[in-house]
């Protein structure tokens, strides 16, 4: 209940002044470069595949054709996004929203199952510094020739090794921002103007800086992206309960650690499973010891997961002294099955339903939308004015947007009072793509309606097809 | 910078400037130098509420530079763009001067394009679909305000699609209509006119000029009245575009259709103007705009309906 001392000031512990140089240090920390070593397993399998994947989409779908055009392309210039059969105008933007919800929603599902496996698998940053590594492994060897590299006199070999390197990774980056740049542009008319060196200057800008990002991520800043700039990183944590499958060493059996023969009985030794090999320390790509326990910096990637197993199997123990599980899981001790059963808990359920339900309703509202958009505007120049034959005449501007890749005709009609008649021309032909302002013309027969504003509709539908629009307007009868 | 009649908030912002800017860079390097206690379990040693301890996450030492790279960038940017009070800055760069930079980039773009359809006849221009799209928005950017989005007007501002021209309808007449504008001005004649009946049986006749409903008495009566009209309508009253002066016989009332409304002419006159866009627009644009606007009523097809 409301404990007595609720007010009661709390004294600030002053800082121990201890003066023992080793301990004081600066507020800025000098980074520490990471020689991750290569990993192989059941993870770093997964991750491979979902590199190909990610990658096979984001270098290949700017050269899908879709009938006269590229199948993907975000043209900014005409503001008209081509997705597949869709095209989109700017109005469209709330797919957008859509999709960007439909994301978010995704990563908190994702994150309260299994943390952070954005971060693990698919990220950009995980991907790209991946592919960089796998760059760095194959011309200066792995961790502990890149060490010895790094760290010995300037030479002949380094210098090649290293220029080598760096040209690859350069030649990676370029690539990318030319793929990045080839979504907004078409790409196979990018690289004719490319090689007829007539590329346009802020295309060109864009390729240097997306390749640029590209090469200074993935190349040197990897993991202090992820520690220092990435937001993601910060609030995933936050949707972490006791029921999230993390990486985590098991101190209960691990502990206490320390080397030992093969042959060796660790019971007699009095030790827990760990062979303190620190291999798991060495593969990790942020260069944290997982055995501390949930770091901030892990992504979840579990490089460690694979080489312990590699581990464990060599000294002919059992798997999983790191192993994905949860914290409740960890705390008792439970069995596999029982974990899982825990995934369907109202977090879980709730994202997942809240996930599905806007997914489905998205995809439906891309399936059902209308293919045209229609504005309605009246003119602001005259209000009403009284036309040949005693009519009350007031002036719309409307502006038609075919979203079909067809030349379209439209109907124009108009409904809400007595007498309404369309004065100007009934059908309007839209080419394809395009968006057309007409002008409309609405009358009624003089005194047919009182002073004020009325509420009318005006329709458009196309000649051909089904695609149809009602726009709510005003006319206005003056006093 | 007229808003600053002396020198004193030019130099308050300048030093308000460098003393914000040198007293981040002070911080950045004051916090650099201080150290702090580290404990085995990666905490600084602060402890609230007694167990709230306060970890120790340094900030990358890069990320300091990436600071300091920001000061760098902002004292240079200080002394090449405007920013320390009135000081114009090493590059001389100014919004008016950039705007005009822009404007002169766009003309150099659509000279060309004027140059083209200037070249043409009005009535070939009037045909060319990309010289028409052009006219259409300079039409709405700077005609539709009066003459509504569709060029048919309103009371007073004139129906430009009807083929009825009080000033002329040819190109060159248009043209002139464009640049100079025009002041079209009706005299009070209810005076020459003579008393209130009078007026009225004029209006009648006036009425019964375009064949709109009317008293025929009143109008017989009204025609003698007419000659004072005649000056400048003329006595069919069919008008005359050299003085501005309306057909009144072809049933368009730019100012109102009716008894009463012509009866208020009469007395009361009006003076109606088009302004001139002499100046607001280019040679090349008014040219532009005249092949519009006589294209509205001289579509091929159009004229033959009338």
């Amino acid at each position: 209940m409301s404990s007595p001392d609720a007010s009661k000031v709390i004294p600030i512990v002053p800082v121990a002044t201890g003066n023992d140089g080793d301990n004081v240090v600066s507020l800025y920390a000098a980074a520490k470069k990471v020689y991750p070593r290569s990993v192989q397993g059941v993870f770093a399998r997964w991750r491979w595949a979902m590199v190909f994947l990610t990658q096979l989409v984001f270098y290949g779908l700017p050269w899908l054709e879709w009938g006269q055009r590229q199948a993907v392309l975000f043209d900014l210039n005409t503001r008209r996004f081509y997705i597949f059969g869709l095209v989109l105008y700017p109005q469209d933007f709330i797919y957008l929203t859509g999709l960007l919800v439909i994301s978010a929603l995704s990563l908190f599902l994702f994150t309260a199952v299994a943390g952070r496996l954005w971060c693990g698998y698919t990220c950009p940053q995980t991907v790209y510094s991946e592919i960089f590594m796998w760059v760095e492994r194959k011309i200066e060897g792995d961790r502990t020739l890149r060490m010895r590299l790094d760290e010995s006199p300037a030479s002949l070999e380094k210098f090649v090794k290293k220029t080598f390197k760096h040209v690859v990774w350069i030649s990676i980056a370029l690539w990318t921002g030319y793929t990045f740049v080839g979504y907004f542009t078409p790409i196979r008319e990018l690289g004719m103007a490319f090689l007829q060196t007539q590329m346009g200057s802020w295309e060109v800008f864009w390729v240097l800086f997306y390749g640029f990002a590209t090469y200074g991520n993935a190349g040197f800043l990897r993991e202090q992206v992820c520690k220092y700039m990435c937001p993601y990183a910060r609030f995933q944590s936050a949707m972490f309960d006791r029921d999230t499958l993390i990486v985590t060493y098991d101190p209960a059996r691990g502990e206490p650690r320390g080397s030992r023969s093969r042959k060796a009985d660790p019971k007699a030794l009095r030790l827990g499973a760990c062979v303190d090999c620190g291999l798991c320390v060495q593969v990790c790509p942020t260069g944290i010891d997982i055995r501390k326990g949930l770091q901030y910096e892990c992504i979840s990637c579990a490089a460690c997961i694979d080489v312990c197993d590699g581990v464990m199997d060599k000294m002919n123990y059992p798997r999983g002294l790191i192993r994905q599980t949860t914290q409740n899981g960890l705390d008792g001790q439970w069995t596999q099955s029982q974990m899982w059963r825990r995934i369907f808990r109202p977090r879980v359920l709730v994202y997942s339903g809240v996930l599905l339900a806007l997914t489905v309703g998205l995809l439906t509202s891309l399936v059902v939308r209308t293919p045209l958009k229609v504005d309605v505007v009246r003119d602001r120049a005259a209000l009403s004015r009284i036309v040949a034959g005693g009519r009350l005449e007031n002036v719309y501007r409307i502006q038609i947007m075919n979203a079909t890749e067809t030349e379209q005709q439209y109907r124009l009609s108009a409904t809400g009072l007595e007498g309404l008649e369309l004065a100007s021309d009934t059908e309007v032909t839209v080419g394809p793509a395009e968006s057309r302002w007409v002008p409309v013309r609405l009358q009624i027969p003089y005194g047919s309606a009182a002073p004020g504003s009325h509420p009318v509709e005006i329709q458009i539908g196309a000649v051909q097809g089904s695609a149809h629009i009602a726009e709510k307007s005003v006319f206005i009868v003056p006093r | 910078m007229s808003d600053f009649t002396h020198n004193f908030w030019s130099l308050f912002v300048t030093i308000v400037t460098v003393v914000s800017i040198l007293a981040c860079l002070i911080l950045l390097i004051a916090s650099g130098q201080v150290k702090t206690n580290n404990t085995p379990d990666n905490t600084t040693g602060h402890v609230w509420d007694g167990d709230l301890r306060e970890m120790n996450n340094p900030l990358p030492r890069w990320w300091k530079w990436m600071f300091i790279l920001t000061i760098v960038f902002a004292l240079a940017y200080l002394v090449a763009y405007p920013g320390f009070g009135s000081y114009p800055g090493q590059l001389g760069w100014s919004q008016e001067g950039a705007y005009q930079k822009e404007t002169e980039t766009a003309k150099a773009e659509l000279d060309p394009l004027y140059a083209r359809f200037v070249a043409m006849p009005t009535e070939q221009m009037a045909g060319n679909t990309q010289a028409m799209a052009v006219g259409e928005r300079l039409f709405m950017n700077n005609c539709a305000q009066c003459h509504g989005s569709d060029a048919r007007g309103s009371k007073s501002f004139p129906n430009l699609t009807d083929n009825d021209w009080i000033h002329g309808g040819t190109p060159e007449k248009i043209q002139e209509t464009i640049t100079k504008g025009r002041i079209g001005a009706m005299p009070p004649m209810a005076p020459a006119v003579g008393s209130g009946e009078d007026v009225k049986n004029l209006a009648h006749y006036v009425l019964s000029l375009s064949g709109s409903p009317h008293d025929s008495v009143r109008a017989g009566l009204g025609k003698s009245k007419f000659t004072v009209c005649a000056a400048c309508h003329g006595m069919d009253g069919k008008g005359n575009p050299a003085l501005g002066a309306p057909n009144l016989t072809d049933d368009i009332w730019l100012h109102g259709w009716g008894e009463n409304a012509i009866i208020a002419m009469i007395n009361n006159g009006k003076t109606n103007q088009m302004p001139a866009q002499e100046g607001k627009l280019t040679d090349a644009q008014i040219q532009v705009l005249t092949a519009y606007v006589w294209g509205l009523s001289n579509k091929p097809g159009a004229t033959a309906a009338k």
